[in-house]
């Protein structure tokens, strides 16, 4: 197979001359050299981004199947395909083409399918992601940036999941598009002109579906590609971060090179996500739009909710208590719906800020390479685990009538626990989360100094019993010792002689953090304590 | 036509027996014209007509029935006690529904009638019927052709969505009521059960009267309901058709739950 030899001073397979070629017009060989040697360290968490970039992939490519015949019109027709129960019905030319899509194009409603479990699974992957990062403590010097752009992205993609959803034009998408009309009119002064705007007139207008469209394939996918670029230049940046062990230092990275081991596996996996997700799409029903037909102001179904990812904002307005708007000024206030977008917009800016946050408190400039484990960190860590609860709480709150009617319970009872979770439930996950690291933490410190417990039960000369502690190897014991940990701030005057508020903030907010906290077992400790067993 | 045809010359010759006309062509086309209608009300006709020959007796016999195990609740004559309503004027079609689906007797208090097993045959429940029927005038019980599912689906499904999803799900797959009262998930539901719960509104539902939605369209909307319990979704298992909460769970739980495991078998140690 050498044809490119005659210039050559020797033999050369094809694969060889074919990168001879296209390096002397390219300069690739750097690059690619630079980049193929770059260490992944190895562990299973850190794929839950990939996950969610393959996703995107499949997202991307059965989206693009999906506009060759998407018609984004809401002009009004009269249903006249394959499906009984919708003929002559009359609707926009929107949900005709996406019932044509469904039953009478062939592949249509799997590629379809597959477009939406692929959305679903797209957020999923970013949470799962984000709680990994967050977690771990990934998300400190150098990496505050990479966490914003990565936030961003979470947020891009619930908007994407957002503007398609609503793009069929049937009843469900109606309904979430009713809601946003709803929050966006619930804004004092400027909420009418807002709406008026958006919807080209009163809601829903004829320009919605358009203008969504334009949004949900032009616009955000622009920006999450964009942005998933600069996420991945600067993991490529930063490199890795790296779980402690021996050998492992901020300085490093330990793991197989991306060429060709890790390209090959994340090649293979690409196809794994695309296979699974074509298995979900060819056996499960999802958004079936021909039993929720056209969009229609009048109907509500019982069970209408967002999709996933939107959950926590509707079961936000649905734990709002009656009664919370009232007529002042001649205007209408409602805050049952300004509440919970404060709510929200303050929960949201504070986990965008966190790695700011957390820096400050700490007064710590250092970069940090090693990822945390959850325990380390124990005040991180519960705060995560209140963050999650209050979350979980507000998305659990959106399906409140299903979790009535699948566990007999009552409507009220499921929304007053619900609102006990949110308000009460992150306090009650803090401190439990809290004692149960430093707990961890205890018990990290007994096995380190006095090794595992081996089962092995020896019978002493004098009748007493004792059990054999074992010690730990050195790479199990290096895993568990090697962590930072920080020490309240002292609150000390500046150089003027004054304390300033910002300073005993940070102080309080330290001792905060700080307060309780276990330290690593030094090598003194470890000396003394293997002394005691020879 | 020529199909048509057929079935109407059997009916020719049954009648044949009793009214002895002049068979000529002209009047089996004429007759061919108002075949459909004219002998399904002819038919209920004789229905109404043999159970009101022996009602005295069926009457009698549901009394007895509705002595022993209803009186409890709504009196000795139906009249109504603390425990339980009237049944006076409530119809032959409500106790249909009540009794023929389980839901009556009831089988303890509680937000709402739950269903259950049957308790009784179906000539025990006409019998209950027809005596609950002669206390007072009230819906009775549908005839074959409104609950057959011989309607138009597509008009159907949309008088569904517009007047009964909100409570029962554009699927029928049921969905919750205040104070745990609930509407029923309609994938079971028999034709002439749906349109006596229409026009006698049981438990929480309202009633859908003859001026509310004409017997026509209920007819549709129990077609529109056939359609959907006959048929299977076209895109795969439904996951209960409740919608995004049943997807949002499925990919997080299956999805991601399977990738996540894929995921370590990547990383594993070799060893």
């Amino acid at each position: 197979m050498s044809t490119a030899t005659t210039n050559a001073p020797q033999k050369r397979s094809f694969t060889a001359a074919a990168s001879v070629y296209v390096n002397e017009r390219t300069s690739v060989a750097g690059f690619v050299k630079e980049l193929g040697r770059k260490a992944f360290p190895d562990h299973w968490s850190f794929l839950l981004g990939e996950v969610a970039l393959f996703a995107f992939v499949v997202v991307l490519i059965s989206g693009t199947f999906l506009t060759f015949f998407f018609q984004a019109s809401m002009a009004e027709v009269h249903y006249n395909g394959s499906y009984v129960p919708l003929k002559g019905v009359e609707m926009s030319v929107a949900m005709a083409s996406t019932l044509d899509i469904s039953f009478d194009i062939r592949g249509g409603l799997f590629v379809r399918q597959m477009h939406h479990w692929a959305a679903l699974l797209f957020v999923a992957a970013i949470g799962l992601h984000m709680l990994r990062i967050f977690f771990t403590g990934a998300f400190r010097k150098p990496r505050e940036l990479n966490w914003v752009i990565g936030f961003v992205l979470f947020i891009l993609a619930m908007a994407e999941g957002f503007t398609g959803y609503s793009l069929p034009d049937d009843l469900l998408s109606g309904n979430g598009l009713a809601i946003i009309n709803g929050m966006i009119k619930g804004f004092p002064l400027v909420g009418t002109w807002m709406s008026f705007l958006l919807f080209g007139g009163e809601f829903p207008g004829t320009d919605i579906v358009g203008r969504l469209y334009t949004l949900h394939i032009l616009l955000l996918p622009a920006l999450v590609v964009a942005f998933v670029a600069l996420h991945l230049v600067f993991v490529v940046v930063h490199k890795h971060t790296q779980y402690a062990g021996p050998g492992k230092t901020p300085g490093n990275a330990v793991g197989p090179p991306i060429l060709p081991v890790y390209a090959a596996k994340a090649g293979g996996f690409f196809f794994i996500v695309f296979g699974v997700l074509a298995l979900i799409a060819s056996l499960f029903t999802i958004n079936p739009i021909w039993n929720y037909g056209p969009y229609d102001p009048s109907p509500v179904s019982a069970g209408t909710q967002p999709d996933w990812y939107i959950g926590f904002a509707d079961g936000a307005l649905r734990l709002i208590p009656p009664g919370w708007e009232f007529v002042w000024l001649d205007r209408t206030w409602s805050f049952n719906i300004l509440v919970p977008i404060i709510a929200i917009g303050v929960f949201i800016v504070l986990a965008l800020m966190y790695p700011f946050i957390e820096a400050w408190v700490k007064g710590d400039k250092r970069e940090h390479h090693i990822a945390d484990r959850p325990r380390n960190a124990p005040t991180r860590t519960a705060i995560g685990a209140a963050g999650v609860t209050f979350y979980a709480g507000l998305w659990a709150a959106a399906s409140s009538d299903l979790l009535a009617t699948h566990f007999s319970l009552t409507m009220e009872g499921v929304i007053h626990a619900l609102q006990a979770v949110v308000i009460l439930g992150p306090f009650v996950a803090y401190f439990i989360t809290k004692r149960v690291c430093i707990a961890l933490q205890k018990k990290d410190r007994e096995i380190v100094l006095h090794g595992f417990e081996s089962g092995r039960i020896v019978k002493l000369p004098g009748g007493e019993f004792i059990e054999v502690h074992e010690p730990l190897d050195e790479y199990e014991r290096w895993r568990l010792v090697s962590f930072e940990t920080y020490e309240p701030l002292m609150l000390r005057p500046n150089s003027r002689g004054k304390i300033t508020f910002g300073q005993r903030l940070r102080a309080g907010m330290s001792r905060w953090f700080f307060e309780d906290r276990i330290a690593p077992v030094t090598k003194g400790e470890l000396e003394a304590g293997h002394g005691e067993h020879h | 036509m020529s199909e048509n045809r057929k079935s109407p010359m059997n009916r020719q010759k049954r009648r044949t027996g009793r009214r002895h006309p002049l068979a000529t062509v002209a009047l089996l086309a004429l007759g061919l014209v108002f075949t459909g209608g004219a002998y399904a009300a002819f038919s209920t006709g004789t229905a109404q007509a043999e159970s009101s020959a022996n009602s005295q007796q069926t009457i009698d016999e549901g009394k007895k029935l509705f002595q022993a195990n209803c009186a409890t609740c709504h009196g000795l004559a139906a009249q109504g006690t603390t425990d339980g309503p009237s049944l006076v004027g409530v119809g032959a079609a409500a106790v249909d529904f009540q009794v023929g689906t389980g839901r009556m007797p009831m089988q303890m208090q509680g937000p709402q009638a739950q269903k259950k097993p049957v308790q009784f045959t179906d000539e025990q429940v006409k019998q209950l019927a027809y005596y609950v029927a002669s206390l007072g005038p009230g819906p009775d019980i549908p005839a074959d052709h409104l609950t057959n599912g011989g309607g138009d689906a597509a008009n159907g499904a949309e008088l569904f969505r517009i007047n009964c999803a909100m409570c029962h799900n554009v699927a029928g797959a049921g969905g919750a009521l205040t104070e745990g009262k609930f509407a029923p998930a309609l994938t079971d539901v028999t034709g002439v059960h749906i349109y006596e719960a229409m026009v006698t509104g049981p438990q929480n539902m309202p009633v859908f009267n003859d001026m509310n939605i004409s017997p026509e369209d209920k007819r549709d909307i129990i077609t529109y309901l056939k359609y959907v319990q006959d048929n299977r979704s076209p895109g795969g298992f439904e996951l209960g058709s409740i919608g995004p909460v049943a997807e949002g769970l499925f990919i997080w739980i299956f999805g991601l739950g399977s990738l996540v495991a894929i995921t370590v078998w990547i990383t594993a140690k070799s060893n």
